[in-house]
């Protein structure tokens, strides 16, 4: 089979210098095998000896700290290779050497047994190594379409790429529309775009940082299979995620690297869960659980929410009906661009909603209710987006905490109590465990998921009655993943309502005591997530849970207090 | 197969991993000092000696008490204007037309002076710079009203506000505030000296708008860096995502920053026509507005920076004139001097967040030319 698969290359890659590409499926294989004409390029002596890549003793430092410390790691080709560990491991130091955007200090990198420098991701491209990054790398004044243009190496009519871009999305399972504007994309299609991006460069060695923390179940297993259709094709692939099922099911050898060195290599198929996050972590892990515990009076409370949107290609809400009771979780799952981003403009007050009454907040209308003004009544949120919307890029984490901390008592008669607010902060990073230099540092100077504990801490500290959280965990190492779950938790038992919205279900399943899905702008029943299938959910995030009924009724007959004594509790509550 | 050798600049701008803190201390001297030594070249290319030129430019206007007094003058409008910019500007608010609102500040401070002058008496002095603080505030809130109504940019709103202000003075001291004793010359009557700010010392013409000027530094330091409203300026300009996640107001944001700078521009403008004009007549300001804009960026948007750099300012103004009179050089000597100094600045500022780094020639490698290697060698093979 495998030596087939060589003869097949090598007859293409006669093609390839001859004329006729086109006249490809004659050599007997069908179209949809033929897509990555040049990326599956194995040089045929060279890849049954020396591997796809391999680093041999990079190191890195930095200013203050040592990256990478005499890493080796070995891909070799058609193999999807695992790289796991914690935010701060060295992960994405690594990558960033293997994809030429910095150079290490020490160590030498073979690309098909050839000692290589990449000195810049278009050489890293040239050789054939395609990232999907984890922050994305998307103009957002520009098309889908142009974005990809950008990247290319090779110019291309735009109606060409528009028609490549349809078809490699298509193909796998990744819907974009080429000539849509990006800066209206939530986090999940950018990244729909960044795969695509990479997809079409057609590389021989594909990096892949995170990236199924946004797709749906199905979505997921398509890109797995697309995964290994490329493995099959000979292309190798590098694969980051902290989601141990899924390097478990996909991936055919993982390196470890923890503290910047390698704590070993396994085959993961081989090793449990918690084997694996032991090396990972080097500790033993807690598993959060979540006592049944019967829910309190309503305290956010949406009926018939409809709003239609301003951006263009945003999503528009359809009479949204939702109860989030004290001391329960309900998470909202769905892939984004479903309405994710409207509905937490709408619940945080970020956009004003024009029917009143259909947005109650511990028994008050807040409809009209602007943000500042919904926290005095004890709404909290952590928003999608840390940098440049949860904490202020320039400030330090001091100052960060004025930002919410009215309510706490860091701005008094109009002056900010710089003194209090340094308190403040000092106390979250204590709380938390947050990894700084001190409450000065500046907002951007922690790495994502140190600066999401951070902006929960700050949030939690604030005392929540109504606790909104977008993607509690989005790119969070396992260790601070675990300890934001169990604080949400934490609150819920001390009787907060907790309002997830996440596209993690596996984190959904784990945490909520009931669990919707928004697609289309339309949220389903909250139903109790005990005895609920997974593969429902993820027929209802395609839109299709109309069988499952739209009100709350089902569920709230098992889990909600009915809507009028819910609404006389919560008075008497406030 | 062999290589194309293609020239490659040896320098390459590259990211620094994090904005340099020598560099932002140092962008604004640095740009000072390549704006010096433009000046010399400049002067030599002219035929002048450029180190008599220097003198004439930098040393002789400032070798008396007068002299100095002359340099903190013409500081005081600058200094003004350019700490009520750097507020604005702080909170993303880009309001371009100070030497508007400078005008009209001149105007009805002015104005005020001139029709009730002898009748507010002891209060005369402080009616009208109240008054022409109320006139700059006025013209910027055009700009603060078609921006949050209408989201009409403030940039282009106040820049033509400008002209408008100035038509307006023209039209005034050619018309209805004439001097009928004036023998037809397009200005108004001299103010009433009870109207006029005295000096503070004699021998100069340097008065109160120094002092009130030094005081809203302070001000507006303890304002930038205390008060509440400041914070939610700077989270506004910084963050603007986050300004909204906090439920920060951007249009009180908004109406604050063109409240203050213009207030503060037309303060500076009641200072001149009570101060050193003594009159209002069709021009009361070379620019200073405009040259606040590089003040502000000069002072790095600091208060302290700024106080330093609108003397810098202040004695570029006082060096073009010297360098007109003695050494006959046009007036646009000390425009080019600031288009030096701002290109320079913002040549210094890129220097923050990014470095050069030499390239080395990349040894041969197979991807520095176009992967070919490879694929070539596979087609060798096959064939």
């Amino acid at each position: 089979m495998v030596a087939a698969k060589r003869c097949r290359t090598v007859a293409r890659v006669q093609c390839g210098h001859g004329v006729a590409m086109s006249g490809v499926p004659a050599h007997g294989y069908s179209a949809d095998e033929y897509n990555f004409q040049e990326g599956e390029l194995m040089n045929p002596v060279t890849s049954s000896v020396a591997p796809r890549l391999a680093l041999r003793g990079i190191s890195k430092r930095y200013a203050s700290v040592i990256a990478n410390d005499r890493v080796d790691l070995t891909v070799a080709g058609g193999e999807i290779h695992a790289l796991l560990g914690e935010n701060g491991a060295g992960k994405s130091t690594l990558m960033k050497i293997v994809y030429g955007v910095t150079q290490p200090d020490a160590g030498t990198i073979e690309w098909e047994g050839t000692a290589v420098n990449i000195r810049s991701p278009a050489q890293a491209r040239r050789l054939g190594i395609g990232m999907v990054f984890q922050h994305f790398s998307i103009f957002e004044t520009l098309t889908v379409a142009e974005n990809i243009a950008l990247a290319l190496t090779e110019r291309l009519p735009a109606a060409t790429l528009a028609a490549r871009i349809e078809e490699v999305s298509r193909r796998y399972g990744l819907p974009v529309d080429p000539n849509r504007l990006t800066h209206s994309m939530s986090v999940g299609e950018r990244q729909r775009v960044e795969i695509v991006r990479c997809l079409l460069q057609s590389p021989r060695l594909l990096i892949m940082d995170e990236p199924t923390s946004v797709l749906t179940p199905q979505a997921v297993r398509v890109l797995f299979q697309t995964l290994r259709r490329l493995a099959g094709e000979g292309v190798s692939i590098l694969y980051i995620s902290h989601k141990l099922d899924e390097i478990r099911e996909l991936c055919d050898v993982a390196t470890i690297l923890r503290n910047g060195r390698v704590s070993g290599t396994a085959i993961p198929r081989e090793h449990s869960n918690t084997s694996l996050a032991r090396m990972m972590v080097g500790a033993e892990l807690k598993e959060c659980t979540l006592e049944p515990r019967p829910p309190g009076p309503i305290r956010l409370e949406l009926t018939n929410l409809s709003q239609a949107t301003e951006d263009p290609f945003g999503t528009e809400l359809q009479d949204i009906n939702l109860r989030v009771c004290s001391g329960e979780i309900i998470g909202i799952a769905g892939v984004s661009g479903n309405g994710q981003k409207e509905l937490l403009a709408a619940i945080s007050g970020e956009r004003l909603c024009a029917q009143r009454g259909a947005l109650r907040l511990c028994g008050q209308d807040v409809a009209r209710l602007d943000p500042a003004q919904r926290r005095i009544l004890g709404l909290r949120f952590v928003p999608e987006e840390r940098l440049g919307r949860g904490a202020v890029p320039g400030m330090s984490l001091a100052d960060n905490c004025v930002l919410t901390g009215a309510t706490a008592g860091l701005v008094q008669n109009g002056l900010v109590r710089g003194r209090a607010a340094r308190a403040f902060a000092r106390a979250t990073i204590a709380e938390f465990a947050v990894k700084c230099d001190s409450e000065l540092a500046p907002a951007d100077s922690l790495s994502g998921g140190n600066l999401q504990k951070f902006i929960v801490g700050r949030e939690i500290r604030l005392l929540p009655e109504v606790m909104l959280v977008a993607q509690p965990t989005w790119g969070v190492d396992v260790g601070a993943s675990q300890l934001i779950r169990q604080a949400l938790i934490d609150l819920r038992n001390a009787g907060v309502a907790v309002l997830v919205i996440s596209e993690d279900l596996d984190e959904l399943f784990q945490i909520c005591d009931r669990l919707a899905v928004l697609a289309r702008g339309r949220l389903s029943a909250a139903v109790p997530t005990a005895g609920l299938a997974v593969e429902t959910v993820g027929v209802w995030m395609t839109g299709e849970f109309q069988g499952a009924g739209l009100a709350e009724q089902p569920a709230d007959g098992v889990a909600a207090p009915p809507s009028a004594a819910g609404a006389e509790m919560a008075h008497a509550d406030t | 197969m062999p290589t194309l050798k293609r020239y490659r600049w040896p320098l390459r701008l590259e990211r620094r991993q994090k904005p340099s803190t020598a560099m932002r201390i140092w962008c604004s001297p640095l740009a000072a000092l390549a704006m010096l030594a433009t000046g010399l070249l400049v002067f030599g290319a002219l035929g002048k000696d450029p180190l008599a030129a220097f003198r004439v430019f930098f040393v002789e206007p400032l070798s008396s008490v007068y002299g100095v007094g002359e340099l903190l003058l013409k500081a005081t409008p600058l200094m003004l204007c350019a700490l009520g910019l750097a507020i604005s500007y702080r909170a993303n608010v880009w309001n371009i037309g100070a030497e508007g609102q400078l005008t009209l500040g001149a105007i009805t401070g002015g104005g005020v002076g001139l029709l009730y002058g002898n009748a507010l008496g002891h209060w005369a002095q402080a009616a009208v710079l109240v008054c022409g603080v109320l006139g700059g505030m006025a013209w910027a809130a055009i700009p603060a009203v078609l921006r949050t109504r209408f989201r009409t940019s403030e940039i282009f709103v106040s820049l033509m506000l400008v002209y408008i202000a100035q038509l307006l003075l023209s039209y005034l001291v050619h018309g209805p505030w004439r001097d009928p004793a004036g023998q037809n010359f397009p200005q108004s009557q001299p103010l009433a000296d009870n109207v006029l700010l005295p000096a503070l010392l004699d021998g100069t013409r340097v008065n109160v708008g120094f002092i009130l000027a030094l005081l809203l530094a302070a001000l507006s330091w303890w304002f930038g860096n205390t008060t509440a409203a400041g914070y939610r300026m700077r989270v506004g300009g910084l963050a603007p995502a986050a300004a909204a996640y906090a439920g920060i107001s951007e249009q009180r944001n908004i109406w604050l920053a063109l409240m203050i700078s213009g207030g503060m521009a037309g303060l500076a403008g009641v200072c001149e026509v009570a101060g050193p004009i003594g009159m209002l007549q069709p021009i009361v300001s070379p620019g200073y507005g405009f040259a606040a804009i590089i003040v502000a960026f000069l002072g790095r948007l600091h208060p302290l920076g700024v106080v330093l750099a609108s003397l810098l300012m202040s004695a570029l103004y006082l060096g073009g004139e010297s360098a007109q009179m003695e050494l006959q050089l046009p007036a646009s000597v000390s425009g080019l001097f600031q288009g030096a100094l701002l290109f320079y600045l913002l040549a210094a500022e890129l220097f923050i967040g990014y470095r050069l780094r030499r390239v080395h020639r990349a040894p041969v490698t197979p991807g520095a030319p176009p992967a070919v290697t490879p694929r070539a060698a596979a087609g060798g093979q096959s064939a």
